[in-house]
């Protein structure tokens, strides 16, 4: 059969799978999720290794176990699944074939041989501890590059080709009109993901060179600035990515539509424009920056992207509100949230995946991204604490969320433990949320990132520092939260790897059991927008409560600030 | 599809008009964060000796 | 029609705004505005500012300037180290290398010194606790600060960059006498 016209209709959503662009979702989705257990594992022994009773690791154990949870996690599970998502939100979303799928195989395998060296180099060869930044002058193994630059120049290829896969459906016609929403978000992941590959490139391979001696130096400042833009811009994919999974999994299971398409895709636009140069929150205690030019990139422009981010954050919830009233769940500010399918792990997971990345990450993320507030918080613990809130309990969570869904319609599976998956997501949240706190409070109280011996026991007499009993419970609290946080990981990948080896084949056109895809309600339910009317009262609430504890939190952290050394 | 309808708002115009987004999206960051940031780098004065 | 499917109307750029989603903007964009005026603000009236200045510098040019203030400054040791008293407001100069904060210092409370960092090798953090601040050494550039000590006691420089395996008993020591 011609592979252009290889089709399967979706008896689920009626949606028209390109059946090689399925089977490349398929692969990259796997491979994330093999990534996802090697980097989580590792991410558990550094949770018993920081907690200080347990202080399960010897130091150069630890820093090589710390790197390889960083790389595994950060860049090569995220990035794995986010090549799956691009795939699905422009090939399958737009019911068209996928721009050459022979290519897409050949750049996957280009990232596995990547993922595969560089995990070589660190954890096998074992010299190549640099932690995930690989700051020069330090040095790591010539496969560590290489292994990252293979990596990078895959996942390049995979944006051309979904970029390739729209131009494809708009010259077929594919669909009418402007992409759908959730397929403009993915859009905009891969727009960034372009600027963050070419950056990473720009910078690795001078270092790869430098590396193998041809040429004398990196300049560590340079090196810095723009690692970052790669670093933290690749952090930014997550986001794009997850906000798209937001809607996406509103839309499937409420049948949701945004509110106004106008506010969410130029939220999405405000992204593209300035979301990436916040990577200058990394070096706002650098030397040699201007204040103009930290304070410009670090707000964003002007806070611009965190304005779109809490307009998601109003318009994604919002959407579902109004769905569910629509449906006629009308009573109250909150029955549309009471009655949404708790016991479904799709919406679970998205629905903490939300409020968490909010909550937890995006609070903080403002706080700390502030130039002057930086100086107490870069580098310490504060700085895990920060993004295990935003690419844990938000990108992650939302990713594991959406597996849930795809496993039944891409493998074609049932899922297996429906009990336990029904848990999962919360056992997760739970257990990461208190990561993501308890090294925020032990980062306030100074404890310091990438540290093996923070009780200072190798130090030395009268060499240590004593970090406060307050500081050290919460490292404590920490190890257990991540021990709760591993076995909510386990159950994800027991019920996925199981569900996909041994869950029960699902027939042709059978659809499971649970509602899958639930039909949008009438338009005239709509009629209301736009009348002048606040048609999503629940939602406002919601957002009040946060934009509160925004503003509490922000301002209490500039009198952290203000306690502190004199300095000008 | 913008080739059909010449009387849509420009800005939407430029959210369907995808390579134009991706333009935006390297050359903003490039300018203001890297560019820039480089070009204090690298005009740092010399530490007297 | 929903978020996967492209948007019914094909003018959607008119469609009119949810109120509610307008409320929202007005908020964030205030916001947003606040959120970015605080910086310039607190560079006009607060307390806590780094300073831009650096120069790029080498090892040795930089080692030389540090062994100076040694020679010329050192009261006592402390541990083996050499503890540097510096005259209020002069350039005081620390490194950072494996692994070590050298020299150790004895400043005086309410008064302010201009500060030099830089490492003689990898990367490190410079942390200075429990006062909680927090910058980023790098080798060839010399970063001037002007710090103002606001209480009396022994504050530890700990490391938090990682720097090779010996990172974690990186340390260092300032003394804030009266």
């Amino acid at each position: 059969m011609n592979a252009n016209t290889d089709f399967r209709i979706c008896p689920e959503s009626g949606l028209k799978i390109h059946r090689p662009a399925e089977a490349l979702i398929k692969a990259n989705a796997v491979l994330a999720v093999v990534f996802l257990l090697v980097g989580g594992v590792l991410g558990l022994l550094v949770g018993l290794t920081r907690w200080p009773e347990v202080h399960l690791l010897p130091a150069d154990a630890f820093y090589k176990v710390l790197t390889g949870h960083g790389i595994n996690v950060l860049i090569f599970w995220i990035i794995f699944f986010e090549v799956a998502v691009l795939h699905f939100a422009s090939a399958v979303l737009l019911n068209s074939r996928m721009a050459t799928p022979k290519l897409g195989w050949a750049s996957t395998g280009l990232m596995l041989v990547g993922a595969l060296l560089n995990n070589y180099a660190v954890l096998v060869k074992g010299n190549s501890s640099v932690m995930m930044t690989s700051y020069v002058p330090l040095p790591a193994d010539t496969l560590f590059y290489v292994g990252l630059i293979l990596f990078a120049v895959g996942a390049l290829i995979h944006c051309f080709i979904f970029l390739g896969t729209l131009v494809i459906a708009r010259g077929e016609r594919t669909y009418e009109g402007s992409l759908p929403l959730v397929s403009f978000g993915a859009l905009v992941a891969c727009i960034i993901a372009i600027f963050t590959i070419a950056s990473g490139a720009v910078i690795l391979i001078p270092t790869l060179a430098w590396n193998l001696g041809l040429i004398s130096h990196v300049d560590p400042g340079v090196y810095r600035l723009i690692w970052w833009a790669f670093g933290h811009s690749s952090q930014q994919i997550n986001v794009a990515t997850h906000v798209s999974i937001w809607y996406l999994t509103a839309a499937l299971l409420f049948g949701a539509k945004p509110l106004s398409e106008k506010v969410s895709r130029f939220a999405f636009f405000l992204y593209i424009a300035v979301l990436q140069i916040a990577s200058a929150h990394h070096l706002l205690v650098d030397p040699g920056l201007s204040a103009e030019w930290k304070i410009f990139n670090t707000s964003y422009a002007m806070y611009l992207a965190v304005m779109a981010s809490m307009v998601h954050g109003l318009t994604v919830p919002g959407s579902i509100e109004a769905a569910q009233r629509a449906h006629g769940l009308n009573s109250g500010f909150f029955e549309w949230l009471r009655k949404a399918p708790w016991g479904n792990p799709v919406f679970s997971a998205m629905f903490l995946s939300l409020v968490g990345f909010g909550v937890l990450g995006g609070i903080t993320g403002v706080v700390m991204g502030t130039e002057q507030i930086n100086l107490v918080i870069h580098n310490t613990m504060y700085v895990p604490g920060h993004f295990h809130g935003t690419v844990v309990v938000g990108t992650t969570l939302a990713f594991m969320g959406i597996t849930y869904w795809l496993v039944p319609v891409l493998f074609r599976r049932d899922l297996i433990l429906k009990g336990v998956a029904r848990w999962q997501p919360y056992v997760f949240a739970a257990g990461m949320s208190g990561v993501a706190l308890f090294l925020m409070g032990a980062g306030t109280l100074g404890v310091p990132r990438r540290h093996w011996d923070i009780l200072f026991s190798s130090a030395g007499a009268g060499n240590g520092y004593e970090f406060s009993a307050a500081a050290l419970t919460l490292m404590s609290l920490n190890g257990l939260s991540a021990v709760l946080a591993a076995l909510g990981g386990a159950m994800y990948i027991g019920v996925v790897v199981g569900s996909i080896l041994f869950g029960r084949k699902l027939a042709e056109n059978e659809k499971v059991g649970t509602l899958m895809v639930r039909a949008a309600p009438p338009a005239e339910k709509y009629h209301n927008i736009g009348m002048g009317t606040i048609t999503i009262p629940g939602t406002m609430v919601l957002v009040g409560v946060f934009f509160v504890a925004f503003a509490l939190y922000y301002f209490i952290n500039w009198k952290f600030l203000a306690e502190t050394w004199g300095l000008s | 599809m913008q080739d059909d309808d010449k009387d849509q708002p420009f800005m939407q115009k430029v959210l369907d008009n995808h390579f134009l987004l991706l333009f935006i999206g390297l050359a903003v960051p490039t300018l203001t964060y890297i560019v820039w940031g480089v070009m204090e780098l690298v005009s740092l004065p010399i530490a007297n000796p | 029609m929903t978020s996967i499917s492209p948007p019914s109307d094909k003018h959607w750029w008119k469609e009119p705004i949810e109120k509610a989603e307008l409320i929202w903007i007005a908020i964030v964009v205030v916001w947003g505005i606040i959120l970015t005026l605080m910086m310039p603000f607190w560079h006009v009236y607060g307390k806590q500012n780094l300073s831009s200045e650096a120069y790029k510098t080498t090892p040795e040019v930089y080692m030389k300037k540090v062994q100076a203030g040694v020679d010329q400054y050192t009261v006592r040791t402390d541990n083996g180290k050499p503890v540097v008293k510096p005259p209020v407001g002069s350039d005081v100069y620390m490194l950072g290398r494996l692994w070590e904060w050298w020299p150790v210092l004895e400043l005086q409370v309410g008064q302010s010194y201009r500060l030099h960092l830089a490492s003689m090798d990898w990367q490190h953090g410079w942390s200075l606790q429990p006062a909680n601040l927090n910058v980023q050494v790098l080798p060839g550039y010399d970063m001037v600060m002007t710090v103002t000590p606001n209480k009396v006691g022994e504050y530890s420089i700990v490391c938090n960059e990682y720097c090779g395996i010996g990172h974690h008993m990186m340390l260092g020591k300032i003394h804030v006498v009266e």
